[in-house]
């Protein structure tokens, strides 16, 4: 059950979307949730979703992923969908029943609202389908440098994050073993209230506890012997080059910005 | 030139409020340039406490360790004699730090601040030296347990090495996996790499130039295998076996049949009992 769990949800292509510097898509993700919350009517709307179509075209990844990404929040979008028609009161009642009260103004507003989440997951699972997890670390590592000057380390944290990643499949691998093992001694995880469930996880996760901490040993001592004296004096093998095609992807979201202002100051505000 | 000398080593680990537990005492040990020796000992001798001396990672708190005529006592020799002589664990799950087996080959060269070309080269000198390179965009937890280990040997050739010291690399590897480490070995020893193999299996010790074998902190037998397999009877006092080939004529002997005391392959034994069936 623990081997079907993948590191990060790279899906591997060569599509432009994934030839972006990391760092740049990073960037272009932080304006595409701007861009999401930017619109104040339909249009502005149909123009965001528009634009993510255009973006999920030119990443070629299956649809399937998409909606893949999109099915564990639709419970959140649902529910705020329902608290938006229940508690926004405008426009002409269509229906009243009790402290029931559907507006015209509270169907529009939760189709607003779920627009926006679906947009704003599908916006920011596209950085993780098209970009593996060191890239990512990679790019966090150097658009957080200018931390330094506040002492905030950020090769630290990357390296964190970088071993972090390495280990997980070989924790879970672990704690698998360790099922088997306290399994075969008799113990019972599968039966029983909360309670007694969550006690039967000690046995597991002692032993994880104690061997993570060895492992960590370990990956320390062989660490120094590769010479690692944290990030100073340290280069780099693959070295991030912004090329030109960053940089008008960088122009386009600032152009659909501005166009969304534009509609946004054309229309008026209709929606909130 | 001698690559690694250890002089009168000795070292012990104290505890508060408690008598210093004595782990080696008095190790004289000269290994060569380009030679292959392999150390033998039962759980506890001291075996991976002189490794990690010759890495630096412990100080002698008594003698000393020169590596390459640097004095490991010395701190400003630490990073010089790390980068000269690569160690590899055990465990190989535990000593592989990045998510992709070319970036965790790069990792040593990086924190040695190479230029990015030169890592390159590097990194893909090593993964063939090894024979991973078509794996080289792999996730090393999808490796097998010997392939994970050769990407450690890799990692430490990036950083081209004089020495490679492995301590027990074969000991968590299927028989498949210690071949393929063991080859890796046997070819990158003839390439003129000194290589320092600490283990448990005798098979693997005759492939050597040089058996140490060490007890209770001490160098108790040194020759090359045939000199010191020959000693059935004083290994099994240490705690050792002989490798099966040996231990066969060893027993043929007993019940009187000539045959040589220091054969180490099967091929070997082999030839000489069909010798004798022949005359």
């Amino acid at each position: 059950m623990m081997k079907d769990i993948t590191l990060g949800q790279y899906f591997p292509g060569n599509s432009l979307l994934h030839r972006i510097d990391p760092r740049m898509k990073l960037v272009l993700t932080l304006c595409f949730i701007v861009l999401v919350f930017l619109p104040q009517n339909w249009w502005g709307l149909l123009t965001v979703g528009l634009f993510l179509l255009l973006v999920i075209g030119l990443s070629r990844l299956p649809l399937r992923l998409m909606w893949r990404s999109t099915k564990p929040v639709l419970f959140l979008v649902l529910f705020t969908s329902v608290l938006n028609v229940l508690y926004v009161h405008e426009g002409v009642t269509l229906w009243k029943w009790g402290f029931i009260h559907i507006t015209t103004g509270g169907l529009q507003s939760a189709a607003f609202i779920a627009i926006r989440i679906v947009c704003l997951i599908l916006g920011s699972s596209l950085l993780t389908y098209t970009t593996t997890p060191t890239a990512l670390t990679d790019a966090i590592e150097r658009l957080l440098s200018p931390l330094k000057v506040i002492k905030v380390n950020p090769h630290e944290l990357a390296m964190m994050m970088t071993i972090a990643l390495r280990f997980i499949p070989t924790l879970m691998e672990e704690t698998d073993k360790i099922m088997s093992a306290q399994k075969a001694r008799g113990a019972d995880m599968e039966s029983g209230g909360l309670v007694q469930r969550v006690k039967a996880l000690i046995p597991i996760l002692i032993p994880l506890f104690v061997s993570s901490f060895r492992r960590a040993y370990d990956l320390a001592m062989a660490m120094e012997c590769r010479c690692y004296q944290g990030g100073v004096g340290r280069t780099r093998m693959k070295q991030l080059r912004t090329a030109l095609r960053d940089w008008l992807a960088l122009l386009v979201y600032l152009a659909v910005g501005v166009g969304i202002v534009m509609l946004n100051i054309y229309f008026g505000k209709t929606l909130k | 030139m001698d690559m690694l000398r250890a002089i009168d080593l000795r070292f012990d680990y104290t505890y508060e409020n408690e008598a210093p537990q004595v782990v080696l005492q008095g190790v004289d040990l000269a290994i060569e340039k380009g030679s292959f020796v392999a150390v033998l000992g039962h759980n506890g001798c001291g075996k991976s406490t002189l490794a990690k001396h010759f890495n630096a990672l412990l100080l002698p708190t008594g003698g000393q360790v020169l590596v390459a005529d640097m004095d490991t006592a010395h701190e400003d020799n630490t990073y010089p004699i790390r980068r000269l002589v690569g160690m590899v664990l055990q465990n190989p799950d535990n000593q592989l730090v990045s998510t992709i087996v070319e970036e965790d080959v790069a990792f040593g060269p990086e924190n040695l601040g190479l230029p990015p070309a030169e890592i390159r080269a590097r990194v893909d000198e090593a993964l063939a030296a090894v024979d991973m390179t078509a794996y080289k965009d792999h996730s090393p937890h999808r490796l097998s347990g010997g392939q994970k280990q050769r990407v450690a040997i890799a990692g430490v050739l990036a950083m081209h090495p004089d020495c490679l010291l492995l301590d027990e690399p074969t000991a968590m590897l299927d028989p498949q996996g210690r071949r393929e480490v063991l080859d890796t070995l046997c070819r990158l020893n003839r390439e003129g790499m000194t290589v320092v193999l600490i283990t448990h299996y005798m098979e693997e010790a005759a492939l050597a130039d040089r058996v140490v074998v060490m007890d209770e902190g001490r160098v108790v037998l040194d020759g090359t295998p045939r000199q010191v397999f020959a000693q059935g009877e004083r290994l099994a006092t240490l705690g050792l076996d002989v490798p099966q080939p040996t231990a066969l004529c060893a027993a043929l002997r007993q019940r009187g049949v000539d045959i040589p005391a220091d054969l180490l392959t099967p091929e070997e034994c082999a030839e000489a009992i069909l010798a004798l069936i022949q005359k």
